[in-house]
């Protein structure tokens, strides 16, 4: 039990896909304007990693060598599809703002970075587990960097006006850098720096 | 008509750079740029398999996929939901083929290559590519350039970062933002300066 345990909450901080491993940089940085889309991609990257991990885990000893990176790719494109559709469904203006990279999950790094150091080596709960817990991280890191863009480049939370901008008659002036995608890099390396300096064994050389 | 391709690959190039402006193919643009060397050869793999494999999704696209594509065979049918799992097949497919195709002709450039072309069947910018090529509507045409621009523009971006690192080893950088926090730091700002391009109308 405890086992499972540290499986899953080990990626969510000491080992984050992003900002340790390195992974699935691409759409933490180009949906995180908003708090709102930035929840929706992480549910959708949490589930996929999740079942993605279980999925291959399960067929990992029918599947040879060679072919299983095409093999992978189809199990996470098929639920990437299944995500699609249902954030189209449910959350049709969302997946509008979220274009293309609903679809770019497919080649989210932590899906078939995770599948091969884990998912292929390791039973299914706990495959599931590693999965969840990457999907964690990942929700971790996209959430905090998009309530501080929202908050403080809009002035927002959820489309919630918490200080209200000086366009509107209220005191606060917005920094507009947080509206810029670039500033998304800058939150990142900021954190990264961050984790470096209170954790040096997190730094990989 | 050529003013319109040669606006259009302008625009892939510089003004919607698919690195700098959509933020496509992080995870490589972050970790293969640490020497300028290896950067060109992954940015050369990128422009080859990007103008390869855009069009040809285009094709299938336009064809087969579409709604109402297959009116000619009287079948009424919308396979668009399709659409993620064919192009990343087509994508898988075209790698291993220029792998095979680059082994057998022309052996030298193979091995430059070799180490990258199966790291870009990954590469989210190549997928994002295709998906753009959809979501935009472009014609055959347009896509044949609007592949070759975006992946120019890719392997700008990741030759310019490279080069960029190679010269920030001589400089004194705090110890707990060193490589990986001040690379992002860089790219955000060759981010900023390539949004100078975005008020450019063509």
């Amino acid at each position: 039990m405890n086992k499972s345990l540290t499986t899953l909450t080990t990626p969510i901080i000491k080992e984050n896909p992003v900002i340790v491993q390195v992974l699935g940089i691409c759409s933490a940085l180009a949906v995180t304007s908003k708090l709102e889309t930035a929840i929706v991609m992480a549910l959708a990257v949490t589930f996929v990693t999740a079942f993605a991990n279980m999925a291959v885990s399960l067929i990992r000893r029918q599947v040879p060598g060679s072919i299983r990176i095409i093999v992978e790719m189809t199990i996470i494109a098929s639920l990437v599809i299944v995500a699609d559709q249902l954030i189209k469904a449910f959350a049709f203006g969302v997946s509008k703002q979220l274009s293309v990279y609903v679809g770019l999950i497919i080649t989210n790094c932590i899906l078939l970075g995770r599948t091969e150091a884990f998912g292929l080596k390791n039973a299914p709960l706990a495959s599931f587990l590693d999965g969840l817990g990457n999907g964690l991280g990942y929700s971790l890191i996209l959430l905090i960097v998009a309530s501080i863009r929202e908050l403080f480049g809009a002035g927002k939370l959820l489309g919630f006006t918490i200080l209200r901008v000086n366009t509107e008659g209220g005191w606060y002036v917005p920094n507009g850098l947080l509206v810029l995608p670039a500033s998304a890099f800058f939150l990142i390396g900021l954190i990264i720096w961050g984790l470096h300096t209170l954790k040096p064994e997190t730094k990989q050389e | 008509m050529l003013e319109h391709y040669l606006s259009l690959f302008i625009k892939s190039v510089f003004i919607e750079n698919m690195a700098l402006a959509f933020f496509l193919g992080m995870c490589t643009f972050l970790a293969v740029s640490k020497r300028l060397e290896t950067a060109v050869g992954l940015g050369i793999a990128v422009v080859v398999v990007q103008t390869i494999t855009v069009p040809i999704n285009n094709l299938i696209y336009h064809n087969l996929l579409a709604e109402g594509a297959l009116s000619w065979l009287g079948i009424d049918l919308d396979l668009t939901f399709l659409g993620l799992i064919t192009y990343i097949g087509v994508i898988a497919a075209v790698v291993q083929i220029l792998e095979m195709v680059l082994d057998k002709f022309v052996p030298k450039l193979y091995h430059s290559l070799g180490i990258f072309l199966p790291l870009i069947t990954v590469n989210c910018v190549i997928l994002a590519g295709s998906l753009f090529m959809v979501e935009r509507d472009y014609t055959f045409g347009e896509s044949v350039v609007f592949g070759i621009g975006s992946g120019i523009g890719w392997a700008l971006a990741i030759v310019a970062l490279a080069g960029i690192r190679e010269k920030l080893k001589y400089s004194n950088v705090p110890s707990g933002l060193r490589d990986l926090g001040i690379t992002f730091i860089t790219a955000g700002l060759m981010a900023m300066a390539f949004m100078l391009f975005s008020g450019i109308q063509l």
